[in-house]
């Protein structure tokens, strides 16, 4: 299980590793490389270049911005799972980032590849669907952004151009003075990717009402998308009508069926997760009230 | 490529393939047969090695991308031929092992896991070593060793930088 | 001869394992750390078809590849090498290591390639062109069982291997007599043992010397015999080095094929070859799969739940070729009725081809899926008869008293004190309250079941199995041996003639020999001798070390104490009766001043032939052949066998809940009773314990070698292929009692496979409890997820309509 013969290139910036790629539409970036070097030893992927973008210095950051908590795109996993900041401003993340693989990839593993991977169950991209993150990218253009509503478009596919390289994604944060979050996922062993799963994060104002709820839901479709339940936020915590909003919001979408999961069983399982996450994100809300 | 890895406290100048693993090149290139392979593909851990401090999977780097990194194989951790560390020796006590295979991997993962937490509960330990797989021995005696590890190296009275 | 029973210098006491010094260090000799002066590498192209004709190949971009050195096809190696062995009656089930005219499976390997490293090799398997014919296939056992299905091996004419039905006892009788009967069907699903280390294998030929070295991860009997047979070469001309550590195999590291293939290239190419294989060549086309069978089970029983008769169909989706797979159905006869005292039994065994990979040897040879079964045939009588499944067991358990047992297929278990272990279980684990616990579970509206399993693990392997299913076999010869030389400054050297794959037989033989000498087993060196070095070994398969290798070196110490003694008592001129032996000082019993110290002993045997007895040999060795106790006779006609000698016994208790909605099993409490006799190495058999429980666990919840309907192997990585982690196995609790063998010296039983055989059954029973009040039951392994997931679903849906009807 040897990769197919490939050249390497450290790129000295995005900008650099964005030119490289307009120059061999073949190359490949590499950051982590725990989604790609499996590829790359079965032969599923076979790159002319590598182009390495995990030692680019400015890459690597968590930031507090006005608006939202930005993550550059080589930061390791390990670093969020870390991270004080994340702990307090992202609750969500920081949920869902140890159910990403185990330590020794984590270690490895970056933000920005988990995203420009974007497998269906991966747990970053869920939470950046979740919560509506914005990515950014450098291009021949320059620097350029999409939201992740327009990011995913299928299994380990997006819009991303093609000589684009990921630089980071800003999740944005929340005001509100009451925030819970809830992660919830099935899968055979603790480290593999989810069968299905649920991100959810609501927010009470002072009154106890609830404001705004927001719910993901990952290994269902072919990416991880948000499923509206604005409609049922008064309503949050009944679980039967939660049921009822979150059946009708995935609807229409086509489950995937696999040898690990079967499509009935995903459909099914996403909404007790869904609703789960909901429920344990409001008893988190109300309960310490999580105050930003 | 030419390329230079910092091995063990040595700086090595290899000639190496872009498409050669970090696990290769140290097996093939290095001679340093203590990490192995069960599956290249990153899910086994028989591979770890730490790099900058953190348990890592070899053979999910490819050796060009090490420039640079300190890398610390099982070779590099007990501190004098025939003595061993006192993790090693607490894995012998507990015979945390039946093959072998799994073994360097997971002392190594151990190994990081006590350097930042000597105190540490089972699922403390079960988290640390559940991406290194151990087909002999349903780990119970390894956990146990990784425990007994902890205790010496709470009670000992070494000066620092005595490798664990 | 056997030891003095009771009480023990080093056997039995909490020691450390020799072997592990070398592993913590990385310096283990695994065969992919062994390195050959411009040694070669293998890749292979397989087959993407589940059977095809090979048409055409094409290796010509191939071989103009720099650094390519050789492109092998079937057709060429089958015409230079003999067919590997088949074990069954069945001639033109044929196999070779490269497909010859024909794929079978997805994932055979078709052609080899050799290149100056493994990488190039498969740039180069990239540009073999094969051409293929599709033909018609059959992946299911049951299917391949039908006269129609398309045969594997045409000329063979059908897909079945074996169908034999025994009858031992008055089966219909009973049946007509007993009041009550039940059936039921399941199935034990594809998985095997995957160690973590691949098989790998380097072979050298030296052509002055005429000798073909070979390293391997191997743990095979008679695998130089096998090496020396297919390559046409004289036995003395093979030499296997034994002192490769083995990455772990449990029974199915046997890669004769692979062997096979290198030899040839090596000698054809006069370099050292080698093939590692990767983790995919090793899960689709290592032909190392395991067990896959359907049961068909009837029972006949009383109202009090006591079973006098059960008939068993069991068929085995054996792969695409035969191997030792169908041997896999005869091993379990050898306790076909358990712990049970089961009258008569009708078994009738089914081995058929099918194009799925070939199986090998797994841990316990079978006896695990069997056990599955015979366990889920007491719960159902439980379950029939509304009573307590564990007094059901205890009801039909043979009784400590009535050892040695003879079981209706004629095989006579030497010891047990089933009930014995059993109390000491429901005492520790507090049963009762485990009950209590299940329910307050279950009140709060999950899923909880309580499961129950007592099993046995037949060891001291032998192969009756085979005179009993392939009346042409004739073996019956089933041995191991030990020598031991004292060297002239006086340090004591134990050979051993087998490989070792963590069972630590090092540590095995060094306790024995220094138990038996009197001397600190740490100051032993033990060696792995080669096979041009060789004494007979039939290597760790069945659970037999402890007994076999531990009987070989504990019979050849006491051969070297006693030579030692002759010689003693001549120098002291005194009778040989009259000297103890304390440490390995040798003293008069009459007059305590005479006496000859170790030392002494040694510089005589070694120096002064003078003072030696007449007649006697210089130097100090002694070594010893063992054949398996109690074996050694050919089947009766009406197929009666003493499989084998020792019979190991284990009590499995678990607790496991499963949330409705999600259908996930987690363990509540996890408690295995053992008593394999003696304990030679408590360390080593309570982590073989721990080990075959955590490898049960897999087989029953995560682990299949999953097809699909076009025969496409779905699981080819550990991606897919899921190996319980540190998180799935919960944290076992251990019960321990000794029930001596008197077939052995120490009163050892074997270990190798324990765990593993109660695992699946009793992780089983737990899931069947749980789900008791849906109404449903589970009827295949592995229980995963998703199938409970959508069964409870369904029964609940089910439930939920009738309900409002
Ligand atoms: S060999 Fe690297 S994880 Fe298995
Ligand atoms: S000791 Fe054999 S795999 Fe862990």
């Amino acid at each position: 299980m040897k990769p197919a013969a490939f050249d390497y290139i450290r790129a000295e910036s995005a900008a650099h590793a964005s030119a490289l790629l307009v120059e061999d539409e073949n190359g490949r970036i590499i950051a982590g490389g725990q989604t790609l070097v499996p590829m790359l030893a079965m032969r599923l992927a076979r790159p002319s270049r590598l182009i390495d973008i995990a030692r680019i210095p400015e890459l690597s950051y968590i930031r507090d911005e006005s608006e939202t908590i930005s993550i550059g795109a080589t930061t390791r996993q390990v670093l969020v799972e870390k991270s004080a900041l994340i702990a307090q401003k992202l609750p969500l993340l920081h949920k869902a980032i140890e159910w990403v693989g185990h330590p020794p990839t984590r270690a490895r593993g970056t933000v920005g590849g988990s995203l420009a991977n974007s497998d269906p169950a991966a747990e970053i991209a869920l939470v950046a669907a979740t919560l509506g993150a914005t990515l950014r990218y450098v291009d021949e253009t320059g620097e350029n952004s999409i939201e992740v509503d327009d990011y995913f478009i299928g299994p380990m596919i997006t819009t991303l151009p093609q000589t684009a390289c990921l630089i980071g994604a800003d999740f944005p944060k929340w005001g509100e003075p009451h925030v819970g979050t809830g992660f919830e996922e099935v899968n055979a062993r603790s480290s593999d990717f989810a069968f299905v799963s649920a991100a959810s994060q609501v927010a009470f104002d002072a009154d106890g009402k609830c404001t705004r709820a927001v719910l993901g839901i990952g290994g269902l479709g072919d990416f991880p998308f948000r499923a509206d339940v604005d409609a049922v936020k008064d309503r949050i915590e009944n679980e039967a009508a939660l049921r009822e909003a979150i059946g009708l919001a995935i609807e229409d979408i086509e489950p995937l069926s696999d040898l690990h999961a079967t499509g009935e069983y995903r459909r099914r399982v996403a909404v007790t997760l869904a609703c789960r996450s909901l429920l344990n994100a409001v008893r988190e809300a109300k309960g310490f009230a999580h105050a930003n | 490529m030419r390329t230079e890895l910092n091995v063990n406290g040595q700086l090595h100048v290899l000639d190496v393939e872009p498409r050669k693993t970090l696990v290769d090149c140290l097996r093939e290139d290095l001679r340093l047969v203590g990490a192995h392979t069960g599956c290249e593909h990153g899910v086994c851990g028989a591979c770890t090695v730490i790099v900058d401090g953190t348990p890592v999977r070899s053979c999910l780097m490819f050796a060009v991308q090490a420039e640079g990194s300190e890398i610390i194989t099982i070779e590099g951790v007990a501190p004098a031929p025939g003595e061993l560390s006192i993790l090693q020796d607490a894995f012998c006590e507990t015979h945390g092992m039946q093959c072998g295979f799994c073994t360097p991997g997971m002392i190594l993962a151990a190994h990081a896991l006590l350097r930042d937490n000597l105190e540490p509960t089972r699922e403390d330990i079960v988290e640390a070593i559940s991406g290194n797989i151990c087909r002999c021995t349903g780990y119970d005696q390894i956990v146990e060793a990784i425990s007994l590890a902890a205790r010496r190296m709470r009670g000992r009275n070494m000066p620092d930088g005595v490798p664990a | 001869m056997s030891a003095a029973k009771g009480k023990f210098r080093y056997i039995s006491s909490d020691r450390r394992v020799l072997e592990d010094r070398r592993f913590v260090v990385g310096k283990g000799n695994f065969v992919a750390d062994i390195v050959r002066p411009n040694m070669k590498h293998v890749a292979v192209v397989f087959s993407p078809h589940p059977a095809a004709r090979i048409v055409n190949i094409d290796a010509s971009e191939a071989l103009k590849m720099a650094g390519v050195h050789y492109v092998l096809t079937g057709d060429e190696l089958a015409a230079a090498t003999q067919p590997m062995p088949n074990g069954m009656p069945t001639p033109e089930v044929k196999r070779y290591p490269l497909a010859v005219g024909q794929a079978r499976y997805v994932g055979e390997w078709v052609v080899a390639v050799v290149a100056d490293t493994r990488a190039l090799a498969e740039d180069a398997a990239e540009k073999v062109k094969v051409e293929y014919e599709p033909l018609p296939f059959v992946v299911d056992g049951k299917e391949a069982f039908k006269k129609e299905s398309p045969p594997v091996h045409p000329a063979h004419g059908s897909n079945i291997l074996l169908d034999k039905t025994f009858v031992w006892g008055d089966v219909e009788g009973d049946f007509a007599a007993s009041p009550r009967k039940l059936s039921f069907s399941q199935k034990w699903g594809r998985s095997s043992t995957v160690p973590i280390e691949t098989f790998g294998v380097i072979a050298e030929w030296d052509a002055w010397r005429e000798v073909l070295d070979v390293w391997a991860s191997i743990q095979m009997p008679k695998y130089a015999d096998q090496i020396a047979t297919a390559m046409r070469l004289p036995m003395n001309a093979v030499r296997v080095h034994q002192d490769v550590d083995v990455g772990g195999s449990y029974g199915v590291k046997r890669g004769i094929k692979q062997t096979v293939l290198v030899c040839y290239l090596s000698k054809k190419l006069n370099v050292p070859v080698r093939l590692i294989e990767d983790r995919l060549d090793n899960m689709r086309g290592g032909d190392a799969h395991g067990p896959e069978r359907n049961f068909d089970v009837e029972l006949a029983f009383d109202d009090n739940g006591i079973i006098r008769s059960m008939k068993m169909d069991a068929l085995d989706n054996v792969g695409a070729y035969a191997g030792r797979s169908p041997f896999q159905l005869g091993k379990p006869i050898g306790a076909i009725v358990g712990p049970y005292k089961i009258k008569s039994v009708q078994y009738r065994a089914m081995a058929v081809t099918s194009n799925k990979t070939v199986q090998e040897a797994v841990r316990a040879f079978g006896q695990s899926p069997t056990n599955y079964t015979i366990e889920r045939a007491l719960d159902e009588v439980a379950w029939a008869l509304n009573l307590d499944r564990l007094e059901v067991r205890r009801r039909n358990f043979i009784q400590p008293h009535e050892f040695p047992y003879l079981i209706p297929s004629g095989t006579s278990y030497d010891s047990g004190n089933y009930p014995g272990l059993v109390d000491k279980v429901v005492k520790q684990v507090d049963l009762d309250a485990l009950y209590a616990e299940r329910d307050r579970l279950r009140a709060e509206g999950l899923l909880a079941g309580v499961g129950i399993a007592s099993c046995l693990e037949p060891s001291g392997g032998n192969s009756a199995f085979e005179p009993l299913l392939n009346r042409q076999n004739k073996t019956t010869t089933w041995m191991d041996s030990c020598r031991i030389a004292v060297d002239a400054l006086g340090t004591v050297t134990a050979t051993m003639h087998t490989t070792s794959a963590g069972q630590g037989h090092e540590t095995l033989v060094a306790t024995v020999v220094g138990e038996a000498l009197e001397i600190d087993p740490e100051k032993i060196r033990i060696s792995r001798a080669h096979t041009l070095d060789v004494m007979p070994s039939n290597s760790p398969v069945g659970s037999r070390m402890a007994i076999m290798l531990g009987g070989a070196a504990f019979h050849a110490a006491n051969k070297l104490k006693r030579k030692m003694m002759t010689i003693a008592a001549h120098d002291l001129g005194v009778p040989l009766e009259d000297l103890v032996w304390d440490e390995g000082t040798m003293t008069s019993k009459k007059n305590p001043e005479q006496k000859r110290t170790w030392n002494e002993v040694v510089l005589i045997a070694h120096r002064h032939f003078y003072r030696m007895p007449e007649d006697m040999e210089p130097g100090l060795t002694a070594q010893h052949v063992m054949q398996v106790p109690n074996g050694g006779k050919l089947p009766t006609d009406d197929d009666r066998i003493q499989m084998y000698p020792c019979f190991s016994f284990e009590f499995h208790v678990v607790l496991m809940s499963i949330d409705p909605d999600i259908g996930k099993p987690v363990f509540r409490r996890y408690m295995i009773g053992h008593d394999c006799g003696t304990v030679i190495n408590p360390k080593i058999v309570h982590g073989m314990t721990i080990g075959g429980i955590a490898h049960g666990i897999g087989a029953a919840l995560l682990e299949e070698f999953a097809y699909d309907d076009e025969g496409q192997l779905l699981t080819q990585s550990f991606m897919d292929y899921l190996l319980p982690s540190a998180h799935e196995v919960p944290k076992i609790e251990t019960v321990h009692q000794v029930t001596p063998s008197p077939l052995t010296v120490f009163g050892q039983k074997g270990s190798g496979e324990s765990g593993y055989l109660g695992a699946p059954a009793v992780i089983s029973s737990a899931v069947n409890d749980a789900l008791h009040p849906l109404g449903i039951k589970m009827n295949s392994l592995p229980l995963k997820i998703t199938k409970l997931g959508d069964a409870i679903a369904e029964a609940r849906a089910k439930a939920g309509k009738e309900m409002k009807q």
